[in-house]
């Protein structure tokens, strides 16, 4: 009996931790999931393509500084990359972006 | 305490069916408080299913045999810490165990991402609750451990083999490994459910698929140490399917921890990634398929059941669920960037996939086509070691050497005379390594050889690298080395825990090599006072002995260890005898040489009553490089794991931002 009180007691507590949404706002202004919209969509892309090229241009120089990659190497790719970086900063320019933060960038990075 | 246990159970049936229907609905109609709402009732299932495992732990620890389960894996006689270890010793506590790590695990990554991918995390909770509610399911309707009988005066005790420390801690592992990569699996689901195929699925299970990745790495070299001191038999993998069955998703794991490497670094190769992290969760689950439902005989399964139809079913589910999806989202995860050149990093780390999805691939056609075969033709058929040794020569050592290759290639192109100039040195001290191994006579086994080369060459880079960064840390700052050093690391933990664990990947290539392709053995009768020598050993066989352990009788033969003259000490094998589960078991004895990583294994094949014993001794050189790679992978895995305050500024500032938009037009 004591046992079947216990379940009792306990899917009480987990029924009232599933409804503790609709307890705490019984009728909110808004009940819409807060989705992206393509607008925000478009500018998270763009902040993911600005992100990977900047941090390839980085491990590029990076690398090429401890010597792993070759002049050589170094020049055959670093033209792409340097572009790819400024077409994905015009890009978050077109979209009204804010600037990546200072506090973001990564000057240690350019020696390991 | 049963009627508890059970009423948990169905608590967590209840708050898993509403997570995935209500999760399901309000994703789809964007309704954010029942979606909340589902997010919780996942949460709460494990609690619930919290509370129906310590009512199992609380029945072994009280010897209750009124449950049935208790009583066929436990016994009065039998120590504390195997009775909490025979929890999951039998089919319905290791499916309550995967429940119970799978609730902990959801509770955790939807809580822990609801801030960055929200939008995501509605269409996850679904997925996980119905991964759950099938678990859940079978423990409810299939196979329960809250059944309940008269209760015996004693139980019928636990399998032997399952009496050791190893057992304790090794299935947990195992579990934690297959059951984490249902967390990928999730959020890779959500983000085709959703249509969000950005890279906010990838950032939010990271380390998730690190962490199952690490401990089923650890589980299996856990088990694999269990079955060398416990099974008896003088190896530590027999390519058994049980063992298979880890193995499978772990390559899969590895082959998506590189590649997605690719789709952070390029953009590219979203479709294989998401390939690859479903196909690792439904071979984690082919695994617990395998291990509970006693379709196949392994030393590791200790299972006879009727499960097997409703996970076969359950394996179909979410083979055609992930390929539906993917192919739904086909036109939104082509991408336009492509591979510039074959000689670049990302072309080396697609060469490292193809051979590791190879490699896992021939482990499924070697460990399937016994079952299909019989199922089919009605043939029993054996695919024995031969086959995977073949397969693991074949595609395992390129792996072995593209590990020292990958890392240190461009991305994008790389030319061949400044790969020549990167690897010259590598290469002359792989070279060196071979010439000297074949001086010293270690040429009788060229794949051993080859290994070994390969071993030495990718360690060469591994240590360049660590050498030239800190070098080129301290030329900027002037640091002191082991502040280069430890910052050098600091700075970036996945590239520098790669290079640990591609370190310990090497400690292991060697360790099995060395102990398998250069072990001696002998075998041979023996009566007190007499001897067996076996390279360069000498045993005698000194006494035989009886003693009473805490439930098993004793059974010791001791014998003398001399090697070159030098009086090495004694080394004990035998026998237990266990009253209560009527089984013998093997107890080998172990002598570890820690200089030299080397291993004289004895075991006590026959014991007569005379005294005469039939010894097998094996001397296994570099073994315990097997084990050391185990805590050296620990180390790696930790390191890559480690949060990185700057990478997590850089992707706050990102996400805030996306949020901030989306939240305005939400609230107005």
């Amino acid at each position: 009996m004591i046992w079947a009180l216990v379940a009792a007691a306990l899917a009480v507590a987990l029924v009232v931790v599933v409804a503790l949404p609709f307890l705490r706002e019984p009728a909110p202004a808004s009940d819409a999931l807060h989705e992206l919209g393509p607008a925000e969509r478009r500018l998270l892309e763009a902040e993911e393509a600005r992100d990977r090229a900047l941090a390839a241009l980085q491990e590029l120089e990076a690398d090429h500084r401890a010597g792993r990659i070759s002049d050589e190497d170094y020049r055959a790719v670093v033209g792409s990359l340097r572009r790819d970086a400024a077409e994905a900063l015009r890009a978050l320019d077109r979209l009204g972006a804010r600037p990546r933060s200072a506090g973001t960038s990564d000057a240690g990075a350019k020696i390991d | 305490m049963a009627e508890l246990g059970r009423a948990a159970l169905l608590l967590t049936l209840g708050l898993s069916a509403y997570a995935l229907l209500a999760g399901g609905f309000a994703a789809w109609k964007g309704r954010r408080r029942l979606a909340h709402s589902a997010r919780n009732a996942l949460i709460a299932s494990f609690f619930s299913t919290l509370v129906a495992a310590l009512v199992l732990v609380v029945g072994f620890l009280r010897d209750d045999f009124s449950l049935r389960y208790v009583a066929e894996h436990s016994s009065r006689a039998l120590p504390t810490q195997y009775k909490f270890s025979a929890f999951w010793g039998g089919q319905e506590g290791s499916l309550l165990l995967w429940l119970l790590i799978l609730t902990g695990y959801a509770a955790l990554a939807v809580w822990l991402a609801r801030k960055r991918a929200r939008d995501l995390v509605v269409w996850v909770t679904p997925v996980l609750a119905g991964i759950a509610l099938g678990f859940t399911w079978l423990l409810v309707a299939v196979s329960s451990p809250f059944d309940v009988a008269a209760a015996p005066q004693d139980g019928s005790g636990l399998n032997p083999s399952l009496q050791n420390p190893y057992m304790v801690i090794h299935p947990v592992a195992l579990y934690l490994g297959y059951v984490g990569l249902a967390v990928p699996f999730a959020f890779a689901m959500g983000a085709l459910l959703s249509g969000r195929t950005d890279e906010r699925w990838i950032v939010a299970t990271r380390r998730w698929t690190i962490v199952a990745w690490t401990a089923l790495g650890v589980g299996q070299l856990l088990g694999a140490h269990w079955a060398y001191v416990e099974v008896g038999w003088g190896g530590y993998y027999a390519w058994d399917p049980v063992e298979n069955a880890a193995l499978m998703p772990w390559l899969a794991a590895t082959a998506f921890l590189h590649s997605v490497m690719i789709q952070e670094k390029r953009g590219m190769l979203r479709i294989w990634n998401v390939t690859l992290v479903s196909l690792a969760f439904c071979l984690s689950l082919f695994g617990t398929f395998l291990t509970r439902s006693g379709v196949v005989t392994s030393i590791h399964s200790f299972t006879k059941s009727s499960i097997g139809p409703w996970f076969l079913g359950f394996i179909v589910v979410a083979v055609v669920f992930a390929v539906g999806m993917i192919w739904l989202r086909l036109p939104q995860l082509r991408t336009t960037a492509k591979l510039e050149s074959l000689v670049s990093r990302e072309a080396a780390f697609l060469y490292n996939n193809l051979l590791l999805v190879a490699l896992c691939l021939t482990i499924l056609w070697g460990t399937a086509w016994p079952m299909v075969s019989e199922a089919v033709r009605g043939e029993s058929v054996v695919v024995g070691r031969p086959y995977y040794d073949f397969f693991l020569r074949i595609f395992g050592l390129p792996l072995l050497l593209l590990m020292g290759i990958a890392p240190l290639v461009a991305w994008r192109r790389a030319s061949l005379r400044g790969l020549v100039r990167t690897f010259v040195w590598p290469g002359a001290v792989a070279l060196a390594t071979g010439v000297t191994l074949i001086a010293f006579g270690a040429g009788s086994s060229i794949p051993g050889l080859v290994a070994y080369s390969f071993a030495a060459f990718v360690l060469a880079t591994i240590v360049h690298e660590f050498a030239r960064g800190t070098a080129a840390r301290r030329a900027l700052t002037g640091e002191p080395v082991p502040t280069a050093l430890s910052r050098l690391i600091g700075r970036n933990r996945r590239r520098y825990g790669g290079y640990v664990v591609h370190a310990a990947i090497v400690l292991l290539a060697i360790g099995v090599a060395g102990s398998s392709a250069y072990d001696s053995v002998a075998e041979k009768r023996l009566t007190p006072g007499q001897s067996l020598e076996v390279a360069g050993y000498t045993l005698t066989y000194r006494s035989l002995g009886e003693r009473d352990g805490p439930n098993a009788t004793e059974v010791r033969a001791l014998l003398d260890v001399r090697r070159g003259g030098k009086d090495l000490g004694t080394v004990e094998a035998g026998k237990n005898s266990y009253s209560v589960e009527q089984q013998v078991s093997n107890e080998v004895g172990i002598r570890t040489d820690y200089l030299t990583g080397e291993d004289l294994f004895v075991i006590a094949e026959q014991v007569r009553d005379d005294g005469a014993v039939f010894f097998r001794v094996f001397v296994k050189p570099l073994v315990n490089l097997i084990w050391l790679a185990g805590f050296v992978f620990v180390l790696g895995s930790v390191i890559a794991l480690w949060p990185d305050a700057r990478e997590e500024r850089r992707l706050a500032t990102r996400y805030a931002s996306a949020r901030e938009r989306s939240d305005t037009p939400a609230t107005t």
